[in-house]
């Protein structure tokens, strides 16, 4: 089977690398970047544990082939803190005690990072919106929809 | 989960698509949004030897009014559908479904063309497309066709499509005065596929009485169901409480669901009938608000 020879930015820098067709672009991030911070949850497009931004967007990278990313760029969960500084999604997450496992959390950071982008005063049915994609199975939301508030407080204050 | 091996090609332009699709008739397939083909891949309930990327032919993606009718391209993400402010205040129909598809992050890459093609009945698309009598673009080697809506689904998971065909542009005719339509979906939760769901179109004459209805089922059997009964007992009737009821009951008898987690055969098919109630009471709403 083919093979293909991508380039794709990942969280600002640029990488290469010769991938098969079906390679899914989460084994890429995972396994040949070694970027382990994107989890894969049910690998079935419900859980959103995969989610990273494919030129900005959020999406799902268990149901994107790695061969689609060529080209484009690709922001993970490691690359939200800047100069050993948390980015404000991650700081709401820490203060508002938004994870308890942490399964779902690099999923809903970029989730909750590209609502803020998209919309910096969300309302709670925004948030509650923009996350419905992803599953968290422990802290049955709240807390998840308070740190996306702390982050866009924060970012406004900043 | 991985899938089986396949060749991917990302052709630069639509002949060139078509081109790789009749090289590789039968054993080839469009590659759009991919949130419903990947999946299928995934699991291996599907397979193919070569994927046809469509995602980086320019021009596949657009939602425009031209003459009296909403052209929408193939490629089109159900997102920007869900956005568009043409859609939203002149076809709540379409804005309502596309935000029920799948989840946000989904609904960032699936293609309003892809929901269709696809051939799922438990798709969303489908019955309002038949709602509101859409009709689909499909290019191949020989050039453009169109196929009327009601007669694209041929069926579980197969279209009239060609191998060689690609669906690119879907064309809703623009809707006239006093017109109003609603998608109402029962689902468990956000990305489930559809329990039972009624998409209904209603047009009013000068007398305020119905002058056309469409009515569409999603998930009420092995096609999308086009509930014409209802559609045509509605014709000429004032849009009361009793004629919506009566629509509503001929549009249940029209559904054959499967019982499976979702329900028994006798719940969904009630279920239709509550919700086709429902959409049709939205759609009469808006119409006289129009």
């Amino acid at each position: 089977m083919a093979m293909h020879k991508i380039k794709v930015t990942v969280n600002g820098e640029a990488r290469e690398a010769e991938v098969e067709s079906r390679l899914l672009l989460v084994h890429l991030l995972r396994e040949v970047f070694r970027l382990t911070g994107t989890h894969i949850g049910c690998d079935t497009t419900h859980c959103g544990a995969c989610t990273v931004l494919l030129d900005g967007t959020p999406v799902k990278s268990c149901t994107v082939l790695a061969v689609q990313a060529d080209g484009r760029e690709v922001m993970t969960v490691e690359g939200l803190e800047k100069d050993n500084k948390l980015d404000p999604i991650q700081e709401g997450f820490y203060q508002e005690h938004g994870l308890q496992c942490g399964y779902c959390t690099p999923g809903m950071m970029m989730t909750g990072y590209a609502l803020l982008k998209a919309n910096a005063s969300p309302t709670e049915a925004d948030i509650r919106r923009a996350i419905s994609g992803n599953l968290c199975r422990c802290t049955g939301y709240v807390n998840i929809v308070k740190s996306v508030q702390h982050a866009a407080a924060a970012s406004k204050s900043r | 989960m991985i899938p089986g091996p396949f060749d991917y090609h990302s052709p630069k332009s639509l002949s060139e698509a078509v081109g790789l699709l009749s090289q590789h008739r039968g054993k080839a397939k469009v590659l759009s949004g991919g949130q419903s083909l990947l999946p299928l891949l995934k699991l291996r309930l599907g397979s193919a030897d070569h994927l046809v990327d469509i995602g980086r032919i320019p021009g596949l993606e657009y939602i425009k009014e031209d003459g009296g009718t909403l052209k929408i391209g193939g490629r089109t993400r159900e997102s920007a559908l869900e956005a568009s402010d043409v859609v939203k205040k002149k076809y709540p129909i379409l804005a309502e479904t596309a935000a029920v598809i799948a989840d946000p992050i989904v609904r960032n890459l699936a293609t309003v063309g892809g929901n269709l093609a696809h051939g799922d009945p438990a798709n969303d698309h489908p019955a309002t497309m038949l709602a509101v009598g859409a009709q689909v673009v499909a290019t191949g080697p020989k050039g453009e066709r169109i196929i009327p809506i009601e007669k694209f689904f041929t069926g579980l998971f197969e279209t009239a499509l060609a191998p060689d065909e690609i669906l690119t542009e879907i064309r809703i005719p623009a809707p006239p005065p006093k017109s109003g339509g609603a998608y109402v979906k029962l689902e468990r939760k956000v990305g489930d596929f559809a329990t039972a769901a009624a998409a209904a179109q209603v047009t009013l004459g000068a007398g305020g009485e119905i002058s056309r209805a469409g009515i569409g089922l999603t998930n009420a059997g092995p096609l999308p169901v086009k509930a014409e009964a209802a559609e045509k007992f509605l014709q000429g009737k004032k849009p009361d409480g009793a004629a919506i009821a009566e629509a509503a009951r001929l549009a249940a008898q029209a559904a054959s669901p499967e019982a499976d987690r979702r329900g028994s055969v006798e719940y969904k098919r009630e279920m239709a009938r509550v919700l086709t109630a429902r959409a049709l009471k939205r759609a009469v709403a808006r119409a006289q608000g129009a």
